[in-house]
């Protein structure tokens, strides 16, 4: 779907290293000298940003708009004459956009961004396989609380300013604007027990060493537990869903 | 033999809600809705047999489609059973749903962006169809639906007779024994729809497939369903032949008439006094017709006497045609 019309394809890699490089002028202002805020270097701080970012083409997705527009026009009558789960189709669909983006637009990005600023790799193969195991992770959290916005359309019918409100909540409380130990000691509390960290914050400490070994490995299983507990909510409501249904527009 | 569908006491409900007048009504309504209980389908039953082609009509909102619906797994009935190809829709629909082929005229089921022959290959992965069984089937229904330039385009560029022959053909890309038709003629020319009508036919023949269809054109009923089911406000009015329908219904005979100079309708009534005939004068086209019950010695003799007081261009006899039949079962809402 996303080949089908080249200029999109094309401006998309020029968004990501145009994001990669606003946060990077944004961090270096606010950096302005200092070596280390909340022991964070600049040059991790960049990176941070630049996995954060790459690691969102891989794990965002515009699932619940489209179940939210496929509800409301009605066209979840054609879903549902298909023979295959309506939640995993759209979660496969995800996850199939979301390797494309990756292999196809934030790479290229990131390679582009990476000749322009001081973006650090890490060689460690271990690093490498707990960030892959970790932003499958992600995918599934973020994929999860799409879905579970999505399915509100079937009670709502209209749930746009609920989409938009998870959306800048995710953006905010995942650790994509900026990392989670820069908020209040209070608030870093809270989020612990929420499952925003899991999206953006833990991949990207882990990948940019951040955390420790002991601490990637059990911040892996808070995400894998999350995506456990979401699931629950998800299979009630679609359950509720499916009796309730009003296919609109006839 | 098995029934392809078996319907018993089927109900859907739907919940109405009514929104309160003015400003006051609008704030209350963020508080507590007015709703009302309304059933769409009102406890029907009936049951097609394997191999057969039914016509399933009513008015705009008599609750056709919402039954499709219900016979495609999509919405949940509120009371009351249905086994379509032996399985239960809702409960078993992944099953249930590669038995069957379903067309909504009004929505499409392919993919708008992309090449029709992509969406067929990505539905016939759905259905896990094998290149055999799919070369096989789709090349006879690609040739007949004629629809082989049209492969390698995106769907947004065809047009709907186009379009709608893609979307019959994507319905039986895995040869399902039943086919569900919601308006599928809905908006075509009248090519299209003979197109559509032979095709329908040729594979009813062939595999046997039964087919359920709706649809407000009369038309398509006439050429290929022996029986037609007639539903009004959620109930059903009448099951049976179309041709019963037009037996019972279909009485009185019109006859229209064009003379070759100018005619008093007064004469043409005075002319079949003590007949019961209904003379009527269109005057835009200049035709006088006479109505009048179907019996065969009236007529003649109505023509007897017409033909030889004046001269005539043209004589036609009419049957009421089923259209007018139908809209009288509508305004009376019972047969």
């Amino acid at each position: 779907m996303m080949l089908a019309y080249r200029t999109n394809y094309y401006t998309g890699i020029l968004i990501y290293s145009i994001n990669i490089g606003a946060y990077y002028f944004l961090w270096a202002a606010i950096y302005s000298g200092k070596q280390h805020i909340e022991g964070l270097s600049v040059t991790q701080m960049t990176t941070y940003v630049a996995v954060a970012w790459m690691a969102r083409a891989f794990y965002f997705n515009n699932i619940d708009r489209e179940m939210a527009v496929e509800i409301m026009e009605g066209k979840v009558a054609i879903e549902l004459i298909r023979p295959y789960s309506y939640l995993g189709m759209k979660t496969m669909q995800g996850l199939g956009e979301g390797i494309f983006r990756l292999l196809f637009f934030s790479v290229p990005g990131l390679v582009i961004a990476s000749f322009i600023f001081p973006v650090k790799f890490t060689w460690n193969p271990t690093v490498w396989g707990l960030f892959g195991i970790s932003i499958l992770l992600s995918f599934f959290i973020n994929t999860l609380l799409n879905l579970l916005t999505g399915i509100t359309t079937f009670f709502l019918f209209n749930n746009s300013g609920l989409i938009r409100a998870k959306r800048v909540v995710i953006d905010l409380f995942s650790g994509l604007l900026l990392p989670m130990s820069f908020f209040p000691g209070w608030a870093q509390d809270v989020m612990k027990y929420l499952p925003f960290q899991g999206i953006s914050y833990v991949p990207s400490m882990i990948f940019t060493n951040g955390f420790s070994h002991q601490q990637a490995i059990s911040a892996i299983w808070q995400q894998f537990v999350w995506v456990l507990v979401l699931i629950v909510p998800i299979q009630l409501l679609w359950i509720l869903a499916k009796k309730q249904l009003i296919i609109q527009g006839g | 033999m098995n029934n392809a569908i078996e319907v018993k006491d089927l109900r859907k409900e739907f919940k109405s809600y009514s929104s309160r007048s003015g400003l006051r009504g609008a704030f209350r309504d963020l508080f507590t809705r007015n709703y009302k209980v309304v059933p769409a389908v009102n406890d029907i039953s009936f049951s097609v047999r394997q191999g057969e082609m039914v016509g399933y009509i009513g008015e705009n909102g008599a609750g056709k489609s919402t039954t499709i619906k219900m016979l495609t797994g999509i919405l949940t009935p509120t009371t009351g059973s249905i086994v379509v190809n032996g399985m239960n829709p809702h409960k078993e629909r992944e099953k249930f749903v590669r038995t069957i082929g379903v067309v909504f005229g009004q929505r499409s089921q392919l993919w708008w962006d992309i090449a029709v022959q992509e969406s067929f290959r990505l539905l016939k992965k759905v259905y896990k169809v094998s290149d055999a069984h799919y070369n096989e089937h789709m090349d006879h229904v690609i040739k007949t639906l004629d629809i082989e330039p049209l492969l390698d385009k995106p769907v947004r560029k065809l047009s709907l007779g186009q379009r709608m022959r893609c979307e019959l053909a994507a319905a039986l890309i895995h040869n399902p024994p039943l086919l569900f038709l919601d308006e599928p003629t809905i908006g075509l020319d009248v090519l299209v729809k003979l197109k559509i009508r032979e095709f329908l036919k040729e594979i009813n023949e062939k595999y046997n497939t039964t087919i359920l269809l709706t649809t407000h054109d009369l038309t398509d009923i006439e050429a290929l369903c022996e029986r037609v089911i007639m539903l009004d406000e959620g109930k059903i009015i009448y099951n049976g032949a179309l041709r019963d329908l037009k037996d019972k219904w279909g009485d009185g005979k019109e006859l229209q008439f064009q003379f070759l100079e100018k005619v008093d309708l007064d004469a043409l009534k005075n002319l079949t006094i003590g007949m019961p005939v209904k003379w009527e004068l269109d005057e835009k086209e200049h035709i006088y017709s006479a109505l009048l019950e179907d019996i065969d010695e009236l007529i003649s003799q109505v023509i007897a006497k017409v033909v030889e007081a004046f001269k005539i261009k043209d004589i036609k006899i009419n049957e009421t045609s089923t259209e007018e039949i139908i809209r009288n079962i509508y305004e009376k809402g019972t047969v």
